[in-house]
């Protein structure tokens, strides 16, 4: 049984079905990427693992435990993390009230925490002052992440993180998500840049139309001839 | 000294006394409205048309417990009773405006309202707020200052500078600079120091990731409307205890207020205290009448014969909206530069 784990995942918004049956999952230490065509589902799976939207059916579990009917709040304190596509910076405060609006559920110290973000992303450190909207969109990205973290998760879910930046900067973002990963925790992550994305992956999904089309290692999917066709362009 | 000779510090013994001074008060009075306004714009999410209402209501309750409280004896020599009641009216005023949000407010972010929608709503309880306060304390005018009126009196400052311009330190003016300064910097303190100030700011910014950081939003709400409660009632208190209560004069404060919040800059609060100032003086210096302050700082021959009043002070107002309509003219971002709502 992996860490997390989302089953056979059904979804719809209103009456517009999106999911059908899809599964996800991912362990520790690992990075899974979720690709596909626009419109597959792929953000939903994000919003259902949060409990941002319901499923009609199937489950999550987390660490062996059902957290299905959790509110997004209550997974957060069970150690999920979110980094929204956009909006996912606190604008108009600074890059340390940033880091202690993420860790506001937490009762204990975050200092030590906040330190341990400054130490993935020291460039945090020099910029601690500052506004969030001052920053680069690559530094705003790493705010984003270390925001995520003062939770202390143990797993993070990252929504299209590198969607309308350059590629000087997606590579920056490519490294940053490494170092988590690296730093123990399960990521999951959601990406249109597919290619790139299953070049650093240890496990990929393929959505297409909200059902699991692929399933495999980053190297195999990217070898694997029907998907090259179909969605990384040759 | 003669009339005929340059008199600079008599004119400005003057102008303290006619213009800096009441500027300064009423600056603070406005200020201390435009900050509620501002918050609840910034965590509500909509203007509040009434705040203005809300400030007789704040006052219609300190003038209450007042007549109570000057009825049974319990005073204390030389302070206005409505200071030692203003903690009470709070409460009073914060359960007021929370039922309100019950009623009104929370149905409109549930279904999540546009923002003109929910302002709408609010001209609505403007009405209703200030029905209630007519109906209690009927629509006339009305004074609630007791206690020493003065810090000291033209005559005492005059006996002591041997100046022949007086200057009066009203009470009530020591008292709304003085409360309006440490309300400001407690406010101030609380939003950028504390954490659930911090919290508050968070959600007016994010309000998705406020949520994904497990702020709670209906605590937030709450908090704002009680920090705007005490804002509404001590400002209201300290406008009706220097210039006397009047539901209809509170009801057309709404439009300096709304001034000094656009001249700021919308959401800022910072920009709010600053464009407070920026109305009250404009007001007073441009409806003062300078013949007398002419009188001491020109020779004879040029002394003026009119009154030199730039604006009659019947038209106070009017200053309030052209302000207004000039700075969106030409700076719609205000001093400050502020946040605008887009609805999402």
């Amino acid at each position: 049984m992996a860490y997390l784990e989302g089953k056979n995942l059904v979804a719809s918004y209103g009456v517009v079905p999106i999911l059908h049956e899809c599964s996800v999952e991912v362990e520790k230490g690992e990075l899974a990427v979720i690709v596909g065509p626009n419109g597959a589902g792929k953000s939903t799976v994000m919003r259902v693992l949060l409990g941002m939207l319901e499923a009609t059916s199937g489950s999550v579990m987390l660490d062996g435990k059902d957290i299905s009917m959790l509110s997004t709040q209550d997974r957060i304190s069970h150690g999920l993390a979110f980094v929204p596509q956009t909006k996912n910076v606190f604008p108009s405060m600074t890059v340390e009230e940033n880091l202690q609006m993420g860790g506001f559920i937490r009762q204990d110290d975050i200092n030590q925490t906040i330190e341990e973000v400054y130490a993935l992303f020291p460039i945090l450190y020099d910029k601690r002052k500052q506004l969030a909207e001052q920053l680069s969109g690559g530094q705003r990205q790493q705010v984003a992440f270390g925001r995520a973290m003062m939770t202390k998760p143990s797993i993070m879910l990252l929504d299209e993180p590198t969607a309308g930046v350059s590629p000087i900067v997606m590579d920056e973002i490519f490294s940053n998500i490494l170092d988590v990963r690296n730093a123990g925790m399960a990521v999951l992550m959601v990406e249109q840049n597919a290619q790139q994305a299953l070049n650093i992956a240890d496990k990929g999904y393929v959505l297409v139309s909200g059902r699991n089309e692929h399933t495999g290692t980053g190297k195999e999917l990217i070898n694997n001839p029907e998907v090259r066709k179909k969605f990384l362009g040759g | 000294m003669t009339s005929d000779s340059i008199d600079i510090i008599n004119a400005f013994a003057l102008l303290t006394n006619f213009v800096i001074l009441p500027a300064l008060s009423y600056g603070s009075q406005l200020a201390l409205g435009a900050l509620a306004v501002t918050l609840v714009y910034s965590v509500l999410r909509f203007s509040n048309f009434a705040q203005g209402d809300s400030m007789a209501f704040g006052t219609m309750i300190v003038i209450l417990l007042t007549g109570f409280m000057i009825g049974r004896g319990w005073t204390i020599s030389g302070i206005p009773t409505a200071l030692l009641v203003i903690p009470i009216a709070i409460v009073f005023t914060s359960m007021y405006l929370l039922t309100m949000d019950r009623l009104i407010y929370r149905h409109y972010r549930k279904i999540k309202a546009k923002s003109i929608t929910i302002v709408m709503s609010s001209i609505g309880v403007m009405f209703v707020t200030g029905g209630i306060v007519r109906f209690v304390l009927g629509a006339t005018a009305q004074k609630f200052e007791d206690g020493e009126r003065f810090i000291f009196s033209v005559r005492e400052f005059k006996a002591y500078t041997g100046l022949e311009q007086g200057i009066a330190f009203k009470t009530s003016q020591f008292l709304t600079i003085t409360i309006a300064f440490l309300l400001v910097a407690f406010v101030f303190y609380f939003l950028q120091k504390t954490k659930t100030g911090k919290a508050m700011r968070a959600y007016s910014d994010n309000k998705e990731l406020a949520l994904l950081s497990g702020i709670d939003p209906d605590k937030m709400v709450q908090i704002t409307w009680l920090l705007v409660a005490a804002l509404t009632t001590i400002a209201g208190a300290l406008y009706g205890l220097d210039k006397g209560f009047a539901p209809q004069q509170y009801h057309l404060l709404l439009l300096p207020i709304f001034a000094s919040v656009i001249v700021g800059g919308i959401g800022s609060p910072v920009g709010a205290i600053a464009g407070a100032f920026l109305v009250a003086f404009s007001e007073i210096l441009l409806t003062y009448a300078y013949k007398k302050f002419l009188i001491y700082l020109l020779p004879l021959s040029m002394h003026p014969s009119s009154l030199v009043q730039l604006i009659g002070t019947e038209y106070k107002y009017a200053i309030s909206f052209v302000i207004l309509v000039i700075v969106l003219l030409i700076k719609p971002t205000g001093l400050f530069k502020g946040k605008v709502i887009v609805d999402e």
